[in-house]
């Protein structure tokens, strides 16, 4: 029996994460509550850690290891300097939180470091079995993370909720990828490729429904309408640091896995799966933007501005193109800055006893807080897609890869349901500058939040006046198909 | 009829009856019994594939340990059936018409049409010598290595999350701890008085 | 044995005459069993009494000898209790699912060198699977009773075998990592050459966590908080009577021997003879005594009957363990060795460590 032992190299990022975090486990229960800044401290170093090792390990050329079930490109790189950087984000958003509500322990930071061992095999999958592994290693940590604040009935609620329908999702997830294999007889993305190729008729019935599976199953992962019913309960429901989590991290390893299999894997039926992405790319940009106009909890809002962002990342991937993919990644990783600086926001005026999460609890921010208004309406701008703030030109370069895909009308689509979204931002503004502040408590919190926040808010306009380098960078990270 | 088939049809019909039991039956006890009858004569159905070492796995690990646990948490509670009944009547025909549907695709897609055995060859019947536990073991630690390795984190993570929603640290804790109890002298636990006797009054 | 019996199967249908030898094998496996159990609750009075100074029973029959027959008739004639609200039709199947897995694992166990009834791949998985599913006779019959002190009875049971099945299953691991097969008979094949080659002496801890386990599987003193007279009455089988408390019986006592035989088969070379390798190899060609010196049954029933005399010992000589000692010793003490050792077994195999994995 010969055993050719694997090219262990690439996969060094993903076996430290792993190791720090079983070592943070165990290191987790000799800290005693008072030094649980241990914990938090080692855990981002562990991302530290993880960026340094990834940015040296990278050789910009797609090498595949462990029988071809692993890949690392530059896509997956990128990728993944962004999940440790948006995590390492949220980590320290989460920790007055945290500690103001008592859920300031070991786990929350060990199983959102698994977290990002499951987002990282997902961005780095390169077969079936990977992917879905991936996907339930972080969902499974997301379960948990929304069920930590085990005395509040409503994360309960949304983790029973979130469990049951990703269970459900994950279902039929796996149940289209076995249809897949039964049509292609293999799970390595390389090989189904050719081998649907090989099939030659798109429209082999297993193959459709397979796909249709398939698809159905990452359309709940995104949250993208008609497979969106959970995002408001869960955004809602959970602790909002963790709700900042999953609003962040995972969506951009939703995008790697959308990358991976549609377009690696099913990129050879692209017709057969476009059509589907426009109906759930028109659905999701005007159910979402239509509902959050309708809601007075600014988590529900988000979450359905989560939903019509989602549609516009769907849009990119739609056009199937070069250009449209690194749009849709580039508007992803936007997104995911913007989200952390929405839901950081809430965090940061949320205290003890006191969840910041109504509209009204933002009356007259300007008076309280000039600086975190103005970062407020900076994100606002952003996620409405106004000049010169990133959102914009996330906006933009999507859309001008869906023309360039022959599909001007879903680009005046997209562009009259943004303008429809851009009610609710804009009301967020009006609310902060022109209403008078109904509870007059100053704003506390730690200084790093502050600082980074700052940063954030910064950050998103700074990448709107130069977006070229991130651009470029996502041009890069998506190779020539 | 062969014997290998009077077999598979006479297992099919207690898995199916068993599945069905599991549905339908009114006492939850024995909806979970029914469940363990099925995944035994799953498991039966396997070996018959010559797939001995899943077969003899899913006893092991459903039957043996998953169902066990499963059978005290549905012993000790106390479940009301009739709530859980209620909307059962109401759903029926919509439940029922889905399922029909999803039938009708199943046996569509899955039928002998697309995986019918002109499609796909005859599995080959391996030998005596032929051990699939070895050879499920070598495609497991080579070939599939690293989602093997990933569903372990899998597991980890399933654990940790298990422990860290449910254990809560008690105020008052009786528990003992046996490596103080072993090191325990005699000196500790007894006193040897002195007194003086007693004077007659 | 076969040769003798082919003529008279000429005039069946060959399916038929399959069918006919193969129960043939089953009865001649399962009447010396079931006597093997009925005189093993003779031998455990006996050892018991001499233990703690006394006679034990006597006077049935030349010395006692006759009392596991007096004993099987008086609960043959007892009536079945039915307890007014208990699950009837469970109640029944309760023991009927505990002695079944018991005797269905000796379908794999070799007597001696091709001696089995089935010669499968997977023997060793099999025997496990069998095993685990005994606890569900025990279950059954805990809920079906409806009585607080049954149920108590058997969910304490319940746990305590899941808890050391895992043990046990990780000791069975090391086994067949140090013989490369799952096949019980391959397995003692691979321990010959001696009493040093046997797998106790490689896998020390693992032989005596497999044991140990073994005892608290069968839920056998000192592991048997699950009767625990003095506080549940009986445990599980406390509403039992007659033939169907008999049941019961049967089945531990049969899983006893299947412990004591498995522990002679995976670390104390089964059939084998402990004199080879230590006597010279022409002693071996004498005609009785080469024959009963060289391996063969009798030396797996003697070491069995070893096996079942310790389990008998250790009841008259140790109290019982507390309930969260049971556990205790279970998941923080048998677990961690057994994965420890593992680890060293697999690296002493692919090592070849002289002279087992050589």
């Amino acid at each position: 029996m010969n055993i050719v032992m694997p090219d262990f190299a690439p996969a060094i990022p993903e076996m430290f994460v792993l190791a720090m975090a079983c070592f943070i486990l165990i290191a987790d229960l000799y800290v005693s509550d008072e030094n649980r800044f241990i914990t938090y401290l080692l855990s981002l170093a562990t991302l530290v850690g993880a960026s340094l090792l990834t940015i040296n390990l990278h050789t910009g050329e797609s090498v595949l290891t462990f029988n071809g079930t692993f890949i690392s490109d530059t896509m997956a790189d990128v990728l993944k300097i962004f999940i440790y950087l948006v995590t390492g984000v949220v980590f320290i958003y989460a920790r007055g939180y945290l500690q103001d509500r008592n859920l300031f322990k070991g786990e929350f930071y060990v199983l959102g470091l698994f977290g990002v061992l499951g987002m990282m095999v997902m961005v780095s999958a390169h077969n079936f079995l990977s992917i879905y592994l991936g996907l339930e290693l972080l969902s499974l940590c997301l379960y948990a993370l929304v069920a930590m604040h085990r005395d509040s009935q409503d994360a309960s609620e949304a983790a029973m909720k979130y469990f049951v329908l990703g269970a459900l999702a994950s279902g039929i997830l796996l149940y289209g990828m076995s249809l897949l294999y039964g049509v292609t007889g293999t799970l390595d993305i390389a090989e189904f490729r050719s081998n649907i190729n090989q099939i030659g008729d798109p429209n082999h019935v297993v193959l459709v429904l397979g796909l249709v599976m398939v698809i159905v199953g990452m359309a709940f992962k995104l949250g993208a309408v008609p497979f969106h019913m959970w995002i408001p309960d869960i955004y809602h429901g959970a602790p909002t640091a963790v709700t900042l989590f999953i609003g962040s991290a995972p969506k951009i390893a939703a995008f790697a896995m959308v990358m991976r299999l549609l377009v690696d894997g099913l990129g050879g039926i692209h017709a057969q799966w476009q059509d589907i992405l426009i109906i759930m790319s028109v659905l999701s940009m005007g159910i979402g933007n239509i509902i959050a106009i309708a809601q007075t909890n600014i988590k529900r809002m988000l979450a359905y501005s989560t939903i019509s962002h989602v549609g516009f990342i769907l849009l990119g991937i739609l056009a199937g193109s070069r250009a449209g993919y690194s749009a849709s990644m580039f508007y992803t990783i936007v997104y995911a800055i913007m989200s952390m600086g929405g839901f950081g926001m809430v965090l940061l005026m949320s205290r003890v006893g006191f969840e910041a999460d109504k509209l009204d609890d933002f009356r007259g921010l300007n008076e309280r807080s000039p600086w975190f208004a103005f970062m407020m309406l900076i994100l606002m701008f952003s996620m409405a897609g106004v000049p010169p703030t990133v959102g914009f030109y996330a906006k933009l370069s999507v859309l001008q890869a869906v023309v360039g895909a022959d599909l001007t009308w879903l680009a005046v689509v997209a562009i009259i349901f943004s303008i429809i979204g851009a009610f609710y931002y804009l009301r967020i503004i009006k609310l902060m500058y022109f209403d008078k502040p109904e509870d007059t408590t100053p704003i506390t919190s730690n200084p790093e939040m502050r600082i980074l926040l700052s940063v954030n808010g910064l950050g998103v306009l700074a990448l709107g006046i130069f977006p070229s380098s991130l651009l470029a960078l996502c041009m890069a990270a998506i190779p020539n198909i | 009829m062969s014997s290998e088939e009077i077999i598979f049809y006479a297992f099919s019909a207690i898995l199916i009856f068993a599945a069905g039991m599991v549905i339908t039956i009114r006492n939850p006890v024995f909806a979970a019994l029914s469940l363990v009858l099925a995944f035994f004569t799953s498991a039966a159905l396997w070996i018959l594939l010559e797939a001995e070492f899943l077969g003899l796995t899913l006893v092991l690990v459903y039957v043996g340990a998953v169902m066990v646990l499963f059978l005290f948490v549905v012993m000790m509670l106390d479940i009301n059936l009739a709530v859980l009944k209620e909307g059962f009547a109401k759903y029926l025909p919509f439940g029922a018409v889905v399922a029909i549907i999803m039938l009708a695709q199943l046996a569509v897609i899955v039928g002998p049409k697309q995986f019918g055995l002109d499609k796909f060859a005859n599995p080959v019947a391996q030998g005596v010598e032929y051990s699939n536990t070895k050879e499920l073991g070598r495609q497991l630690y080579t070939d599939y290595l690293y989602p093997f390795e990933i569903a372990a984190v899998i597991l980890l993570v399933a654990i940790i999350a298990a422990i860290a929603l449910t254990m809560r640290k008690r105020v008052k804790r009786q528990t003992m701890q046996p490596e103080q109890q072993v090191q325990v002298k005699r000196n500790e636990r007894v006193r040897l008085v002195k007194m003086p006797a007693e004077k007659k009054l | 044995m076969l040769d003798l019996i082919e003529p008279f199967m000429q005039w069946m249908p060959e399916s038929l005459a399959n069918v006919s030898i193969i129960v043939m094998k089953i009865t001649a496996l399962l009447v010396p069993l079931l006597l093997g159990v009925a005189y093993l609750t003779l031998a455990e009075r006996k050892v018991i009494g001499y233990i703690q100074v006394r006679i034990g029973p006597n006077r049935v029959g030349p010395r006692g000898l006759l009392q596991p027959i007096a004993d099987a008739l008086k609960l043959l004639t007892k009536e079945i209790i039915l307890p007014s609200s208990a699950n009837r039709f469970l109640f029944l199947v309760g023991p009927v699912l505990a002695i079944a897995p018991a005797v269905a694992a000796w379908a794999v166990i070799p007597f001696d060198d091709g001696m089995v009834i089935a010669d499968v791949n997977a023997g060793l998985l099999y025997i496990l699977a069998m095993t685990s599913m005994g606890v569900y006779g025990v279950i059954i019959a805990g809920w079906a009773s409806n009585s607080k002190y049954a149920f108590l009875g058997a969910l304490r049971s319940a746990a305590q075998i899941v808890s050391y099945e895992i043990a046990m299953g990780f000791a069975i691991v090391g086994v067949l990592l140090a013989a490369g097969s799952l096949n019980i008979g391959e397995i003692v094949l691979a321990q010959q050459g001696g009493v040093w080659q046997w797998f106790w002496l490689p896998l020390l801890p693992l032989f005596f966590i497999y044991f140990i386990s073994g005892v608290a599987e069968t839920n056998r003193a000192p592991f048997d908080v699950a009767e625990g007279e003095s506080e549940i009455v009986a445990g599980f089988h406390v509403e039992y009577s007659g033939m169907a408390f008999a049941v019961f019986f049967l089945a531990e006592y049969a899983n006893m021997i299947l412990v004591a035989a498995l522990t002679s088969l995976l670390f104390w070379g089964g059939w084998l003879s402990p004199l080879e390798g230590i006597l010279p190899a022409s002693v071996f060609d004498i005609a009785v005594i080469g024959a009963l010196l060289g391996p063969g049954i009798h030396w797996f029933l003697l070491k069995t009957a070893f096996f079942l005399f310790v389990f008998l010992w250790l009841r008259a000589t140790f109290p019982r363990y507390r309930y969260d000692q049971i556990m205790r010793l279970g998941w923080k003490v048998f677990i961690p060795i057994t994965i420890v050792w593992l680890l060293l077994v697999g690296w002493a195999v692919v090592d070849h460590w002289a002279p087992w994995f050589d």
